[in-house]
């Protein structure tokens, strides 16, 4: 028998990840609690001003969606590492970049999709206007997989190393600033009533070239962290 | 006959130390390569450095005379390896962690409860691998080797928590490898009991 196509392969390791996500019931639905909470947090916190609120509910919705993301990156790798399956994925007769890009694919489906079907709802609590709502949910689509994708590097850098939480936050925080700034911004800009097709672009562009490196970049760490 | 498997001048530097150097290996269809040492005297890195997961300081591996990293995935194609870690997803099923194992390799057209029957986890089939005990997660590891189609077997101590039945069986299987043409490097603490086959030793302390 010959050897599965590179499509099929990619098919085959995203379902087995999802599968294993649905196993896990409890850990998929970490990050978005982690989202919710944050963001119920604040109206208690700042005090229930309609106007500031709304001011500030941009940046408040996407500090809380990368610290999210942030906080499930660990898992892209982790059990894989740990019994061995990545040794094997490494030695798989498929190219590792595409075996990446699956999982990475499989870790937003199950971490970043759920941001955007609860961030209509928080934007409500918020009370961001309306008409933002779409651009919202455009940013949160366009950005999250964004942060997933950068992310994966550095948790490919950090897996070896025993206690790399915080070095991974450090090396990837600051690479995640770009996508706070121009998520925020294109928020902020719709809800003034102006049009925010430049920051979308800028995000567009963000994703087409982390789509592009960063599986490629993530095998090459993975290698490193192996040996 | 020509060699399929050689290695040529390799060194390995782990933290200063010098584990091995200049080791030239040949190995030909049906030859199994037996590496023996001390614990820490570089066995697990020689295997790793064979299937490239690991670099060497200095040194080639070659496959059919080419370096491994220029055959690339026509040499991973033909590798199974078997590590410290048995490679298989405790949240999976033994019949879906075989598929997985299907799905990267090179598949054998064979029926999966069959090969699971040969490495004696009949039934288990729909068991999840969480269940199983540590001998059986490692036989199923080692179904790895009947699913796929490989010429080179490179196991580090594959015979770990294994009863003397099951290193019987696994043993008559390596013969038969052997037998067909393959190759096999493989480390071990217990005795290996092949009278048939050609085992080359190769002991890493001396």
């Amino acid at each position: 028998m010959k050897r599965l196509s590179l499509s099929q392969a990619f098919w085959f390791l995203l379902r087995r990840d999802l599968l294993l996500a649905l196993r896990n019931r409890s850990e998929l639905a970490n990050p978005l609690l982690f989202f919710v909470l944050v963001i119920t947090l604040f109206p208690l916190a700042v005090g229930a001003e309609p106007n500031l609120l709304a001011r500030i509910a941009p940046g408040i919705i996407w500090v809380a969606a990368l610290l999210a993301s942030m906080l499930s990156l660990d898992g892209i790798f982790r059990s894989d590492f740990e019994d061995g399956t990545l040794e094997q994925m490494l030695l798989s007769a498929h190219p590792v970049p595409i075996l990446v890009l699956a999982k990475v694919t499989a870790h937003w489906l199950v971490t970043g999709l759920p941001l955007l079907l609860v961030a209509p709802l928080l934007a409500m609590m918020l009370g961001l206007d309306e008409d933002a709502y779409g651009i919202l949910l455009l940013t949160i689509l366009l950005g999250t997989p964004v942060l997933s994708l950068i992310g994966s590097i550095g948790v490919a850098l950090t897996i070896g190393l025993r206690k790399g939480g915080i070095i991974l936050s450090l090396l990837v925080l600051p690479l995640y600033v770009p996508v706070l700034i121009f998520s925020s911004s294109a928020i902020d800009v719709a809800s003034s009533g102006l049009p925010a097709t430049a920051q979308l672009s800028m995000m567009m562009a963000f994703l087409f070239l982390s789509l592009s490196l960063s599986p490629v970049a993530t095998a090459a760490a993975l290698k490193m962290s192996m040996s | 006959m020509s060699a399929l498997l050689q290695t040529s001048d390799l060194t390995c530097v782990k933290d200063d130390r010098v584990l091995f150097e200049d080791l030239n290996i040949s190995l030909s269809a049906g030859q199994m390569l037996l590496v023996e040492g001390k614990n820490g005297s570089g066995k697990t890195s020689l295997l790793r450095i064979l299937t490239g997961l690991n670099l060497p300081e200095s040194g080639y591996v070659l496959w059919k005379g080419e370096p491994i990293d220029k055959v690339g995935p026509d040499y991973y194609e033909q590798v199974n390896y078997i590590g410290h870690h048995d490679g298989i997803k405790r949240d999976l099923t033994c019949l879906e962690n075989l598929r997985l194992v299907q799905a990267m390799g090179k598949p054998l057209p064979i029926d999966l409860d069959d090969a699971l029957d040969k490495v004696n986890l009949y039934r288990f089939g729909d068991n999840f691998v969480a269940t199983l005990s540590a001998g059986q997660k490692r036989r199923l590891a080692m179904a790895r080797l009947v699913v796929t189609e490989a010429k080179l077997w490179i196991m580090d101590e594959p015979f770990t928590s294994l009863d003397k039945a099951s290193m019987a069986m696994f043993q008559q299987m390596f013969e038969q490898h052997l037998a067909n043409g393959g190759v096999i490097v493989m480390t071990s603490h217990h005795d290996i009991e092949m009278p048939d086959s050609d085992v080359v030793r190769l002991n890493l302390s001396e």
